[in-house]
């Protein structure tokens, strides 16, 4: 792309809010009560959390996989390419995310779970019930209809972060190689709400860093910990 | 007398009939082509193709991110009924991309909706980087819009143009197509557009142009009009962004001197009176919108002198 710098954020952007909202519109529409059953499946991981049992590893990957197929294909694929060609590989980057949760959490057993007792761990435990129950709620405090709700496990954004936040619970290896794309989502959802002017185009990018340089920190600190021991 | 402070956008185009003395379109500096031949009341102003002297209405219909809806049908009627109005005003030529997302279907839907005004122009761009697939591409747009041919192809912002232009001219010496041409945006790449100009038999050329993105009155419109090449204006509102600026203030005195009822119609018409430009094509989601926006098309022109004031105007807003 030639005099790239002339581009701006909205020479990228191919619909209008307006038709963007309305895809969330129809979207819920179309696949209730698959929201019920999502929300059901979020209260799920979050009782899974607070037991100790020998599964929640690969029960919560399981649910987290199955929400990041269904985002793969019932959302992206089948609604937003038809406004957005390049969501089909959103489809694929969504569809692979549950092939990681699948193979990390599931066949490897590597999504292993702990009370959270540090500060990372307790930031991943709020911005997960943060995802759950309050990012639905913000479409509505910027005066959005309540029918553009996002809810977690049938819509990319509270999906991608509430993963983040579960991952910073987890204590297994690969844990790295599953935050990648959550992370990515919410750079390009910032990125294309930033260009529709959202009010909230803040809250993907800076839930993301935030998990991201929590995880480092959180990281950093174990290696210390295991050292000194 | 019209309160010009009422007058916005959101305002029905109610005014225009008052102009009935408006008798004669006097555009500025028009030696080179026809001047736009009628006056509102009147049939709807036109300006003839350079290259064959068919004439097309000054204001057309653009369906970048407006038309773009995907399957939801409350919107793509939506979209078809301003396709009517912009039919029943007056309207032909209707523009799109490839690139721009589910448009052409949208486009289609409407086109069928309306059984297919004869009146349509139908002008779409060739936008893929592989020249080899250019014809593929062209013909699922077609098949899009629900079309025998289209009347214009473009190549989209210059992509692949050695490879895609040669196919495009042959599909008009095939018959299959009736004009072709090259499309910029945003001011880019004006050199290589000029060296195209020079050198390909273009019919036309679509550039940025605003009252307030002026740089293509240096070059490239002199050299359209030296070379025959009709001119086709995008971002007529800098995507709705001037429109924004410009209604936050009164509508001036003087818009009545030139036939326009609202702040839209003043900077069109500042657009298309310029010698060189065949049409406009702003888009919008709104039937009243396409009402005024083709209500440019009708009424006097504003001469030199008006469109230096519109400029100063707008520029101190």
């Amino acid at each position: 792309m030639s005099e790239w710098w002339t581009y701006t954020l909205s020479d990228f952007l191919l619909f209008s809010p307006r038709t963007y909202y309305r895809l969330f519109e129809l979207y819920n529409a179309a696949i209730w009560p698959a929201q019920i059953v999502a929300v059901i499946l979020g209260l799920a991981i979050w009782a899974l959390l607070s037991r100790a049992a020998a599964v929640r590893g690969r029960l919560i990957a399981a649910i987290l996989a199955g929400c990041w197929l269904w985002v793969a294909i019932a959302f992206h694929a089948h609604r937003y390419a038809t406004i957005n060609t390049v969501a089909v590989y959103f489809a694929w980057g969504f569809g692979l995310e549950a092939a990681l949760l699948i193979w990390t959490g599931i066949v490897r057993d590597r999504m292993v779970f702990e009370r959270p007792v540090d500060l990372a761990s307790r930031a991943g435990l709020w911005i997960f019930l943060l995802a759950l129950a309050v990012e639905p709620a913000v479409g509505l405090l910027v005066r959005r209809s309540w029918r553009q709700v996002e809810i977690f496990g049938v819509a990319p954004d509270p999906t991608a972060l509430a993963t983040l936040g579960i991952l910073l619970l987890a204590n297994g290896r690969g844990r790295w190689a599953l935050i990648v794309i959550p992370a990515m989502w919410c750079a390009i959802s910032g990125v294309t709400l930033l260009a529709m002017k959202a009010p909230d185009a803040w809250i993907p990018p800076l839930a993301a860093v935030l998990v991201v340089s929590l995880a480092i920190w959180q990281t950093l600190t174990r290696r210390r910990a295991r050292r000194l021991a | 007398m019209p309160q010009p402070a009422t007058l916005t956008r959101r305002n029905f185009l109610v005014s225009l009939a008052a102009t009935g003395a408006a008798s004669v379109v006097r555009p500025w500096n028009a030696a080179a082509y026809p001047a736009p031949t009628a006056a509102r009341p009147g049939p709807i102003l036109t300006r003839p193709i350079p290259s064959t002297g068919e004439k097309l209405p000054l204001v057309g219909l653009g369906s970048w991110i407006t038309f773009n809806v995907g399957d939801d049908a409350v919107a793509r009627d939506s979209c078809a009924e301003v396709m009517r109005a912009f039919f029943q005003k007056g309207g032909r030529l209707i523009d799109s991309s490839p690139m721009y997302g589910s448009s052409q279907e949208v486009i289609g839907y409407g086109l069928h909706k309306l059984g297919n005004p004869s009146r349509l122009f139908a002008a779409d761009k060739v936008w893929i980087s592989a020249g080899a697939r250019g014809p593929e591409q062209v013909e699922e747009s077609r098949r899009h819009w629900g079309i025998p041919r289209f009347d214009l192809l473009e190549v989209h912002n210059l992509m692949s143009w050695e490879e895609h232009l040669p196919k495009l001219f042959a599909m008009k010496a095939a018959g299959r197509l009736r004009y072709v041409g090259v499309t910029t945006s945003d001011g880019r790449r004006h050199p290589e557009i000029e060296r195209i100009m020079r050198s390909q038999p273009l019919d036309f050329v679509q550039v940025s142009y605003n009252v307030l993105d002026r740089d293509v009155e240096e070059r490239l419109l002199p050299l359209a009009r030296e070379r025959r090449i009709g001119v086709i204006c995008n971002r007529p509102f800098r995507r709705g962004e001037l429109i924004r600026k410009v209604e936050r203030s009164a509508l001036p005195a003087w818009a009545g001197e030139i036939d326009c009822a609202n702040w839209p119609q003043i900077l069109l018409k500042f657009i298309v009176s310029h010698p060189a430009v065949i049409c406009a094509i702003p888009a919008t989601t709104r039937v009243d919108h396409v009402r005024e926006n083709v209500g440019a098309s009708y009424g006097r022109l504003p001469d030199e002198a008006m469109r230096r004031r519109i400029v100063a105007h707008v520029e101190k807003l």
